[in-house]
């Protein structure tokens, strides 16, 4: 499994031991009630009092109020800020996209032809392991612009994550289901349409999911280490020209902007799920 | 032994090496297309690789090449190590009050969204020192998987297992010990797998962004210095890395969860 | 627990031998015990009026229809729950009411509908577990009384040191009377626990369960809608009704102990069971009335 921080991953149960199997849920929307909204409270209010006393690093760190203050002067109208969003955005969409145009088809092949799994599912096993960001250098070395090179670095985030999800549940589908088809008369083709597509589509929603995630995370970094534009980017050169609230209003762009995505993966999700409606 | 000589997958999986070696170099080497020949081949890369006398300075007979491992592979466990001592207590803690869930979920959905290697410029200036950084955001990755999945894990425990426990007499923390631990277990370990595969990933963005050794920063320097060899040398080593320390995982949750194995064995 | 006494051979045991003395303790008196669940402000009436007299050692079925409160009840004298109104005593200490948070205890040890074997421990770890976690029996006690019960119940004790979820389910769910019984309960409750099983299989959890019964006799609630069973089984059969859950009547099965499978075809026990089911569908038959009454 790759670098992801909210994946929750569905675990075989063994016997009733590990009751049900549960799916990755977007523990991202927490209903917070009035101890949850506490607790924000208290982490700005101890924000902000860390760094006026000062306290070690935070001397470094611009408390929330200045931080606010420079967003509303400074960002809120600014169109370079919005251009930021929008470079970030394009970055994580042609990635995330071509992830799963290639992903998806890649998936259900080795998914189905047992011979061509057997030759390249070890070779994906071994490619998977290396960090995305550890492509950045070959990818500025064989695409021609550093904009195609960060899409790419992306795509690779997200294009592992979605193959082996795919590739896992077609493999798991259960044998009744194609025997029962098969025994009823249908072509390879109505099988593949009408069973094992519509049991992948759920784990192609995972892999969406844990993708999106890991897109984001990816981006952030590739644009940090190698790009002049985008959110990180403009995170990383608050640091470096130490412009304090810049460090902060960058971050919580990300966040939001991260969190924006998962909003609209979700909702690409319900349309491809229609009766898991009530979930 | 005999089995896997004979057995179709194992040829198969070799075909499948020997093929993508192949494509490998037949891209870099034969393809008329610029933008492959840039891109080190398999023969320059293995030949560098295990050189005694590695012509960028970087193989398996050198010291640097294992300063460098030694480097991330600390600073990874020390991250590690921290994300599960913080994260599996947390997580218990979430999923056993429900008041304590509250509070501490307000704040995970506040920071959760936070693409951790958006941390960095942050981290930076909080511990005044990239080392501290790089682990911190290495840390936070893993922290968070672990928590998320230990708190599930305890929520997925079916009740009926609680109130045998309460049936039998058990005391509260007798239920912590004998059932809830226990029976997160399995939901712990998936979140360890995801966490140390999380950890390698942000290791290697952050030593590229701000650290001075470790395999991150060997891929990114071997780019800037125009040593093309070495950067998929430090590729492949983190790959290997990070597949060694999650199997290291595996096998630690096979030794603590033996009811589970034999249970699966079962199934077939 | 006079688990020595019986012989070797479960097959003989079940059918001949003597049955166990009375036990002095878990005599149960749930006495006008209703429940009404209002999560929402919709008030539903789960039981109401609830009266069941069991005497210690007594082994008492409740039959019924599914959701007519029988869980509810259960879950209110295992602690599991509270009630509403009304009183639930054992052995003349009140045990749950309105006032009374609900405590489980080892004093009345249920097995469950679906099992509830922790499959993270070894069949005698589940089985010493009570005994052992209340610091009742030392680790070297608890294990010979552990194999001595597992032994008596089918030759359990052969799989003492497997997982649970490599046993069939029958075996699951005799190792966890096994571990109920192992804490000497006042009562041992039994939540449709052989609902899932085959008929085959039925037949030997019945002789099993008899044979326990008959070695380390205590009260037995025990729930199910297979009439049958209740009959085979019982004591006393009561009778439950939905809407709300009540108990209307009860049965008093007069066939001898030990019980033994050449009884069900007997003809007080074709008789019996022509009786119980007779009234379970007279007074399905009511409550439906009501239903239809209480919907226009």
């Amino acid at each position: 499994m790759s670098a992801v921080e909210q994946d929750v991953k569905t675990i075989p149960p063994a016997g009733r031991a590990t009751g049900r199997t549960l799916r990755p849920r977007r523990l991202a929307r927490f209903v917070p009630g009035w101890r949850g909204t506490l607790s924000v409270v208290a982490f700005f209010v101890l924000w902000d009092l860390l760094v006026r006393w000062e306290l070690g690093g935070f001397a470094h760190i611009s408390s929330p109020l200045a931080v606010a203050t420079a967003f509303v002067e400074g960002y809120l109208t600014s169109a370079d800020y919005w251009m930021s969003w929008w470079a970030s955005f394009q970055r994580v969409l042609y990635g995330f996209v071509a992830a799963q145009l290639l992903g998806i088809p890649l998936g259900l092949l080795l998914g189905t032809r047992p011979l061509l799994n057997g030759l390249f599912y070890p070779v994906i096993e071994l490619l998977r392991p290396i960090p995305p960001l550890a492509w950045v250098p070959l990818s500025i070395l064989f695409w021609p612009t550093t904009e195609l090179s960060i899409i790419f670095i992306t795509f690779i985030g997200a294009f592992f994550i979605i193959v082996i999800n795919v590739h896992d549940s077609v493999r798991s589908i259960k044998k009744e289901h194609l025997w029962l088809a098969q025994s009823m008369g249908a072509s390879p083709l109505l099988i593949f349409r009408r069973i094992i597509i519509p049991s992948v589509i759920p784990s192609i929603a995972v892999g969406m999911t844990l993708g999106i995630a890991v897109t984001w995370n990816v981006v952030i970094a590739a644009e940090m280490i190698a790009s002049d534009s985008g959110l990180g980017r403009l995170t990383w050169e608050g640091y470096v020209s130490s412009t304090g609230p810049v460090v902060i209003i960058g971050m919580i762009s990300i966040g939001l902007a991260g969190y924006l995505s998962t909003l609209v993966v979700d909702i690409v999700e319900k349309k491809m799920m229609p009766w898991r409606k009530g979930h | 032994m005999k089995d896997l000589l004979t057995s179709k997958r194992f040829w198969l999986m070799w075909a499948g090496y020997a093929l993508f070696m192949l494509m490998w170099y037949g891209s870099t080497n034969w393809l008329p297309i610029a933008a492959f020949n840039r891109l080190p081949g398999p023969i320059e890369v293995i030949t560098e690789w295990v050189n005694p006398d590695p012509f960028y300075g970087i193989s398996i007979f050198t010291a640097p090449y294992y300063t460098h491992i030694l480097y991330s592979v600390a600073r990874a466990t020390t991250a590690f190590l921290l994300a599960v001592a913080l994260g599996v207590p947390l997580g218990i803690l979430m999923g056993w009050s429900t008041r304590f869930n509250e509070y501490a979920s307000g704040l995970f959905g506040l920071l959760r969204p936070i693409p951790p290697l958006a941390w960095v410029p942050v981290a930076i200036l909080l511990f005044a020192q990239p080392e501290a950084a790089v682990v911190f955001v290495t840390f936070l990755v893993a922290f968070f998987a672990t928590t998320m999945n230990t708190f599930v894990g305890v929520r997925s425990i079916d009740k009926d297992y609680f109130r045998a426990a309460e049936c039998l007499g058990s005391s509260p923390t007798q239920v912590l010990r004998h059932v809830i631990i226990p029976g997160a277990l399995p939901h712990i370990f998936t979140g360890l797998q995801i966490a140390m595969g999380a950890a390698w990933f942000s290791l290697a963005a952050g030593e590229m962004i701000a650290a001075q050794y470790g395999l991150g920063f060997l891929v990114f320097e071997s780019y800037n210095l125009i040593q093309f060899p070495t950067i998929v040398i430090g590729m492949a080593t983190l790959g290997l890395a990070g597949y060694i320390s999650s199997a290291l995982i595996r096998v630690v949750g096979k030794r603590l969860m033996q009811w589970r194995e034999q249970a699966l064995g079962m199934e077939g | 627990m006079n688990a020595g006494l019986a012989q070797r051979n479960p097959e003989a045991s079940s059918t001949r031998g003597v049955m166990a003395e009375r036990p002095d303790v878990g005599k149960l008196s749930v006495r006008n015990v209703g429940k009404i669940y209002d999560p929402e402000g919709a008030a539903v009436v789960a039981v109401e009026d609830c009266d069941v007299e069991v005497e210690a050692g007594d082994f008492v079925a409740i039959v019924g229809p599914s959701g007519c409160g029988k869980s509810t009840l259960m879950n209110a004298i295992a602690g599991f729950d509270t009630i509403t109104s009304g009183e639930i005593m054992l052995d003349g200490v009140p045990l749950a009411s309105p006032q009374l948070a609900p405590r489980p205890g080892p004093d009345r040890v249920v097995v469950f509908q679906h099992g509830a074997l922790f499959p993270w421990k070894t069949v005698l770890e589940n089985v010493t577990y009570g005994p052992m976690v209340q610091g009742k029996l030392s680790a070297d006690e608890a294990r010979i009384k552990a194999m001595g019960l597992l032994g008596e119940c089918g030759g359990l004790d052969r799989v003492a040191d497997t997982y649970p979820p490599q046993l069939s389910s029958g075996m699951q769910r005799r190792v966890e009377i096994v571990r109920a019984l192992m804490n000497d309960p006042s009562i041992l409750l039994l939540d449709e626990p052989f609902r899932a099983m085959d008929t085959v299989s039925k037949t030997t959890m019945h002789r099993h369960l008899l044979q326990m019964y008959r070695l380390c006799r205590r009260t037995i609630i025990f729930i199910t809608h297979d009439l049958e069973e209740a009959v085979f089984l019982a004591d006393k059969v009561m009778i439950m009704t939905s809407r709300p859950g009540t108990m209307k009547k009860s049965l008093d099965i007069t066939l001898p102990r030990p019980r033994a499978t050449d009884m069900l075809t007997s003809e007080e026990f074709r008789e019996l069971k022509l009786q119980l089911s007779a009234t379970v569908h007279e007074e399905a038959k009511k409550a439906f009335v009501r239903g239809e009454r209480e919907q226009a």
